[in-house]
């Protein structure tokens, strides 16, 4: 790895004009970045861990229900809080390792998008809004192609804002040596819709299945689904699957989620 | 390099780091306490696991400075007072939970973080917790049984394989 500078502020006004500088970059758990940093695909001169800044942890219920989750809030605070819904809880205590789960944060893994993260499925799903140190991007602008989202250069993940689904599940087909989502899919339930978000699984990265949400909005059963399919020409194919074999699972997994929230 | 210091195993110690020393470097480096080991570098196999502010992480895949003020405690710090094995260093050993022994520090630190949080762990819970830790002999039966066994729990029907 090169060496960098490391640099650890306190407050999130310090950070940002941290990152400011030349080849700066956001460190959060570091479960990414630094085997990236190892493998010498990210080389900034300048490193700003995000981990000692207090205000961008902890999680809290807001006065109109939603849940928000600080940028640096870990995955094992998440799985641990009474005030989660199930989906996120069930997302929170899969990824990775304990190990990575006590490191790895929620900030860190959507400005990262991951096409195989968990995460950005929750986000997208639950039509979460993602407050950064300048403003409030909706999930549904955010995830712009993998590893691609709205963030402008030094902007940082200061918490995310979750509206509360009715029910919600998350169904992740594992990629057994990584632990990511060979393909995932998280669905969403509110009063007035459903909403289903598929990751792992598209060249795109994480997307809504609008033809899913349609039927499901009409009928809320497993069955109704069954003659629909995602194009195949819009999946991954690499050595753990093939794109018929991402389309086919991103069908079966989206049934377990309805009959998960069901 | 700047300036590190914390707390490991109860000891406050200090160096001087770059910014690019991995948290594991630092504790074999500098302060020559081999047991935590790198087996993968990846953050893969979890033979560098240890304890950060009382957390399971993997050395491997943290920065010395980011420890910076923290309390750490490594597989050496494991054994009782009086020096010999704790209760789970002896299940270990009792039930055969280590071939080579080359995993055996992170699995021991995987072990000690479960029963912190779940004093009666069932075979699925322990087998879970241990996601991050690869055998690479494959001793997995022993190791969970050996961790069964630490916890207290009836391990004489668990046949040895």
């Amino acid at each position: 790895m090169y060496n960098f500078e490391f640099k650890q502020p306190t407050t999130i006004s310090d950070a940002v004009n941290l990152l400011k500088s030349d080849e700066a970059q956001a460190l959060g758990g570091g479960q990414t970045l630094i085997p990236t940093m190892k493998q010498r695909l990210a080389s900034p001169s300048t490193l700003v861990s995000l981990t000692a800044i207090s205000e961008m942890k902890g999680i809290c219920k807001n006065d109109d229900g939603s849940i928000s989750i600080g940028g640096g809030t870990t995955h094992a605070e998440v799985a641990s809080h009474a005030d989660i819904f199930a989906g996120l809880k069930t997302l929170a205590e899969n990824i990775g390792d304990a190990a990575v789960r006590n490191r790895g944060t929620i900030g860190g893994s959507l400005a990262n998008n991951d096409p195989a993260a968990c995460y950005p499925a929750v986000a997208l799903s639950t039509g979460a809004t993602i407050v950064t140190n300048s403003r409030e991007i909706s999930a549904d602008d955010f995830f712009q192609g993998m590893f691609d989202t709205a963030l402008e250069e030094g902007e940082i993940i200061i918490s995310v804002r979750f509206p509360v689904p009715t029910s919600s599940s998350y169904q992740k087909f594992v990629q057994p040596a990584s632990r990511f989502a060979m393909v995932g899919v998280f669905l969403s339930k509110f009063a007035d819709e459903t909403k289903v978000a598929v990751t792992g699984a598209s060249e795109g990265g994480v997307f809504r299945w609008s033809e899913a949400e349609a039927a499901l909005n009409e009928n809320f059963s497993a069955d109704s689904i069954n003659n629909l399919s995602v194009d195949q020409n819009d999946m991954i194919s690499d050595i753990h699957a093939s794109k018929e074999y991402r389309a086919h699972l991103v069908k079966i997994m989206t049934q377990r989620a309805i009959k998960g929230a069901s | 390099m700047t300036e590190v210091t914390m707390t490991v195993n109860g000891k406050t110690v200090s160096g001087s780091v770059e910014g690019r020393t991995l948290l594991v470097e630092f504790i074999r480096n500098d302060l020559h306490l081999t047991g935590t080991h790198v087996g993968c570098d990846t953050s893969q196999c979890g033979a560098c696991a240890i304890h950060v502010n009382g957390k399971l992480v993997k050395a491997c895949t943290m920065f010395a400075l980011e420890a910076d003020g923290a309390e750490v405690s490594t597989i050496e710090g494991q054994a009782n007072d009086d020096g010999s094995l704790n209760v789970i260093q002896q299940a270990f050993k009792e039930h055969h939970g280590l071939q080579c022994g080359f995993c055996t520090p992170g699995m021991v630190m995987a072990a000690a973080d479960l029963l912190k949080t779940n004093s009666k762990p069932t075979e699925l819970e322990i087998r879970e917790h241990l996601e991050g830790n690869i055998c690479r002999c494959t001793g997995y039966h022993n190791i969970v049984k050996a961790i069964l066994a630490a916890s207290g729990q009836d391990v004489s029907n668990i046949a040895a394989e």
